[in-house]
């Protein structure tokens, strides 16, 4: 097979960081290729790279064997280079349809971009409708859209930015089944992840990247997941202990929860009840877009209009609450986005802590801007946080390293029940194993928690019990050692015993 | 080839230095502009802004003018800095106006003699209720019609005109005044007290400086602040603290109204003295360029109110001296703002320059 693409000693150095420094990578034609580092070791920098979205300072880009500069995105995908960001570049007032209009040439009419999505959605088997704002999508959803997108424009190489976090195991399966009929179609891609699993599973061959450098290129179907973890991050990962422990009295109560969707594309709650116990850990398993945001924002306070009673804590009817109140009583609440919701991206992480953090509010609403500042130092150095100190932007800092501020912010609280959505989506290895760490430990100290999360291998590593969510209701709790992926993934399509007869009477949970 | 590219983080520097960038730039096009009309483009800018600096007496009508620019300005940035966006602070000082006026004519009328230390600050009261209860109907719209607050706000100016009109034309007009559309003189123990002998420099000043650093304190240093700037910096997270959306939309525009009312009281009971058809004069309109000169910071704003205040009267200086037409002084505003705007594009982004390509063969 020729070479589609070929990097040869690629650098790029940024004020504080060389990020990346002497790389070169080959991908042939037709080849699913991985680049496989954590968070901050430069993948983003050298996707950006092929992309045209940032200029190298050295080495050379070839395609098809001839030198290329690709000067921006456009070029790039004059090329036959199509990119799906991890962070979506969709604009949330515009439908499916007109965001994927705005990325196309100006011929096509709307009504044809329309049909082209629907068709080729249907082809890969991606649920995709075109005429919904992007909005009322999950995050889940939009990712279908940037995939869908990608595909519309028949790239000669597709790069995919840690493409599986948010969907289910029958969804990553679609995804490569499309994945591996596009390289056998002859369409080179490549794929960052720090998934291992899914890396040796479905790619041909694996450049790894640390701290800029290529550490190692393998074939990974003959590595190991410890020698592959090792390449990327100089050690195995710690393995998490998962004690046994009897659970404790219940702390949240919900039961008969049904709630309309505030926004017309929303998902309805439909008769929800579940419980979570002191010192277990609940995960609630789910394809996105199915009632969580909703549930989410009803047991946050964020959406205060659930029914009288349909939600207590430690017995005490809470439905009603603003969040602040929840919070007096020891919720906290942890949100799948973290810029925008989970913080302000332009303020300090110091001020950051005064979203949920009340212990800097002196006397008359006066701040303490001593002990804020010590609060965010405190979570930096006990969470491990990257960042520039108690003053860094929020938005300055990875994903990863926010994700560990904001766990970290809501555990340092010393909460009673901790809300936990999404708690290591795009977080690279070594952070995802210190938040669910974390977990833990905050479940042995006597803690509810519940986790609502896509990832299922993470439900399965730290849940006590595991439930489902599907079309806005709630399957039965069953002791994780007795759920298994298919069962779990089969639950996800609605389909848990008894779910039909749930469905006329409303006092089915007993 | 010059580039646009974004900057890892904003800048800094940039941001302070930007109004200044854009000062200058105006001060260029109004030399275009004078030598354009036939005048000397030296003189202009000498008359435009260094004379009304020049002595003792002119530099207090700067102060004096600057002061209710920096008064509504300070409201404009707690709203603006909420994302409510209130652009009605003219119609608030007008009613501000009307409230403290409505007091002083009372007093005045029933021969009620209060000592200064009360009178003064009934009047100023009266200010600020007029201007909160005009900024309370956009409140109470946007609240509960989910208007537009910068439509409802900018058309409750022209509102306030007329009953303003309504009032000096009718029931308030003075006996004594031969007809004249216009209130009674107020009685001098409700106005503000001199600063500056011999000037008409009042009190008013210091109060705006003092409001300066309360603002300053509010909004960095208090909770409330901190909850107005998250909700309009990032709705989601207000709402994913807990908190009150309303309670900020409320806040914000009573506290804006209210400085807005309170700076028409201090120019009806400090240079004017009472209630006449020509109250409006679109401060609260160049108010708005203040609070972004002043990069909606406090203290930045007191220095954008004294520079707006400078090129205010400079315009009328120019108009006087030099025959230049008087929308001399609204086309500089316009320009300093315009061009400011553009400058702060570069707080963002920032110019490269690129060799550019060889054309492929």
């Amino acid at each position: 097979m020729s070479l589609r693409l070929e990097l040869i000693g690629i650098g790029k150095q940024y004020p504080a960081v060389k990020a990346n420094d002497d790389i070169s990578l080959r991908v042939k034609a037709g080849e699913i290729h991985a680049v496989l580092g954590e968070n901050g070791a430069g993948k983003s920098t050298l996707m950006k790279i092929i992309y045209g979205a940032v200029k190298p300072d050295e080495g050379q880009m070839r395609w098809n064997g001839q030198p290329v500069q690709v000067a921006s995105p456009a070029a790039a995908r004059a090329l036959g280079i199509s990119m799906v960001y991890q962070h979506f570049s969709l604009f949330d007032t515009l439908t499916v349809a007109q965001n994927v209009w705005l990325g196309l040439d100006k011929g096509l009419a709307l009504p044809a971009v329309t049909a082209r999505i629907t068709q080729v959605a249907a082809g890969y088997g991606l649920d995709v409708q075109p005429e919904r704002p992007v909005h009322t999508l999950s995050v889940g959803e939009r990712q279908r859209v940037e995939i869908v997108r990608a595909l519309l424009t028949e790239p000669k190489l597709l790069i995919l930015d840690e493409p599986t976090s948010v969907l289910t195991p029958q969804a990553v399966d679609k995804l490569f089944t499309v994945l591996r009929r596009l390289a056998a179609e002859g369409t080179s891609i490549l794929y960052i992840s720090h998934k291992l699993d899914e890396i040796r599973a479905l790619c041909h061959h694996c450049t790894v990247l640390r701290g800029g450098k290529v550490t190692g290129e393998v074939d990974p179907t003959q590595e190991s997941n410890a020698s592959l973890s090792r390449l990327m991050i100089g050690a195995e990962p710690p393995q998490l202990t998962h004690a046994a422990r009897a659970a404790g009295p219940v702390v949240l109560q919900v039961q008969g929860l049904t709630l309309a969707p505030t926004d017309p594309f929303g998902v309805a709650l439909d008769g929800v009840a579940l419980e979570v116990r002191a010192g277990e850990i609940v995960g609630m398993a789910g394809v996105s877009g199915n009632g969580q945001q909703e549930l989410l924002a009803a047991l946050s306070g964020e959406d205060p209009r659930a029914p009288a009673g349909s939600i207590r804590l430690f017995g005490q009817d809470i439905a009603r609450q603003s969040p602040r109140r929840r919070r007096r009583e020891g919720l906290h609440f942890v949100p799948e986005e973290r810029l925008g919701r989970g913080a302000v991206p332009t303020m300090s992480l110091a001020e950051n802590t005064l979203l949920t953090r009340t212990a800097g509010v002196g006397a008359f609403g006066w701040l303490r801007t001593r002990t804020v500042e010590a609060l965010a130092a405190r979570v930096i150095a006990r969470f491990q946080v990257k960042a520039g100190g108690a003053g860094a932007a929020a938005r300055s800092l990875s994903g990863g390293n926010l994700q560990k501020f904001i766990v970290g912010r809501e555990i340092d609280a010393a909460p009673r029940l901790l809300i936990v959505a999404q708690p290591t989506w795009g977080v690279d290895v070594g952070a995802a194993a210190l938040i669910r760490g974390e977990l833990l430990a905050l479940r042995d100290a006597g803690c509810a928690i519940l986790v609502i999360s896509e990832e299922l291998d993470e439900l399965f590593e730290i849940s006590d019990r595991l439930l489902v969510i599907a079309k806005g209701r709630v399957s039965p709790a069953l002791p994780v050692a007795e759920a298994t992926v298919e069962r779990i993934g089969t639950w996800m399509s609605g389909l848990w015993p008894g779910a039909a007869a749930t469905e006329g009477g409303t006092h089915a949970a007993a | 080839m010059l580039r646009l590219e974004p900057r890892a983080a904003p800048s800094q520097a940039m941001t302070v230095a930007s109004p200044l960038i854009a000062l200058a730039l105006t001060a260029l096009v109004a030399v275009v502009i004078f030598a354009g009309l036939g005048t000397d483009p030296l003189a202009g800018l000498q008359v435009i802004f260094i004379e009304p600096l020049s002595t003792r007496r002119q530099i207090s009508e700067v102060l004096l003018k600057a002061t209710p620019l920096i008064v509504i300005a300070l409201g404009l940035a707690v709203c603006y800095r909420a994302n409510v966006w209130n652009i009605g602070a003219e119609g608030q000082f007008l009613l501000g106006c009307l409230g403290g006026g409505a007091v002083a004519l009372w007093l005045t009328t029933q021969g009620i003699v209060l000592p200064k230390a009360v009178g003064v600050p009934l009047v100023l009261l009266g200010g600020m209720l007029g201007g909160m209860l005009w900024a309370a109907l956009v409140a109470l719209l946007r609240d509960r019609f989910n208007a537009n607050e910068i439509l409802v706000s900018l058309m409750l100016v022209y509102v306030a005109q007329q009953v303003a009109n309504a009032l000096v034309f009718g029931p308030w007009k003075d006996p004594q005044g031969f007809n004249m559309p216009q209130s009674a003189l107020f009685h001098s123990s409700l106005l503000l007290p001199p600063l500056l002998e011999r000037t008409r420099l009042h009190v008013g000043f210091l109060l705006a400086l003092v409001l300066a650093v309360v603002a300053t304190l509010f909004l960095f240093r208090s909770f409330r602040g901190f909850q107005l700037q998250v909700g309009g910096l990032a709705p989601a997270a207000a709402r994913y603290a807990g908190f009150s959306a309303r309670a900020s939309l409320w806040t914000a525009l009573l506290v804006s109204g209210g400085l807005a009312g309170l700076a028409g009281a201090m120019e009806v009971a400090g240079p004017i003295r009472q209630v006449t058809p020509y109250l409006s004069t679109g401060l609260g309109f160049t108010a708005i360029i203040v609070c972004f000169v002043g990069r909606l910071h406090p203290l930045g704003i007191v220095g954008a109110g004294v520079l707006l205040s400078l090129m205010l009267i400079g315009g009328e200086l120019a108009q006087s001296r030099l025959g230049l037409p008087n929308a001399m002084a609204s086309v500089l505003q316009g320009l300093l703002l315009l061009i400011l705007l553009a400058c702060d594009t570069f707080i963002h982004q920032r110019l490269r320059l690129t060799r550019s390509r060889a054309r492929p063969a």
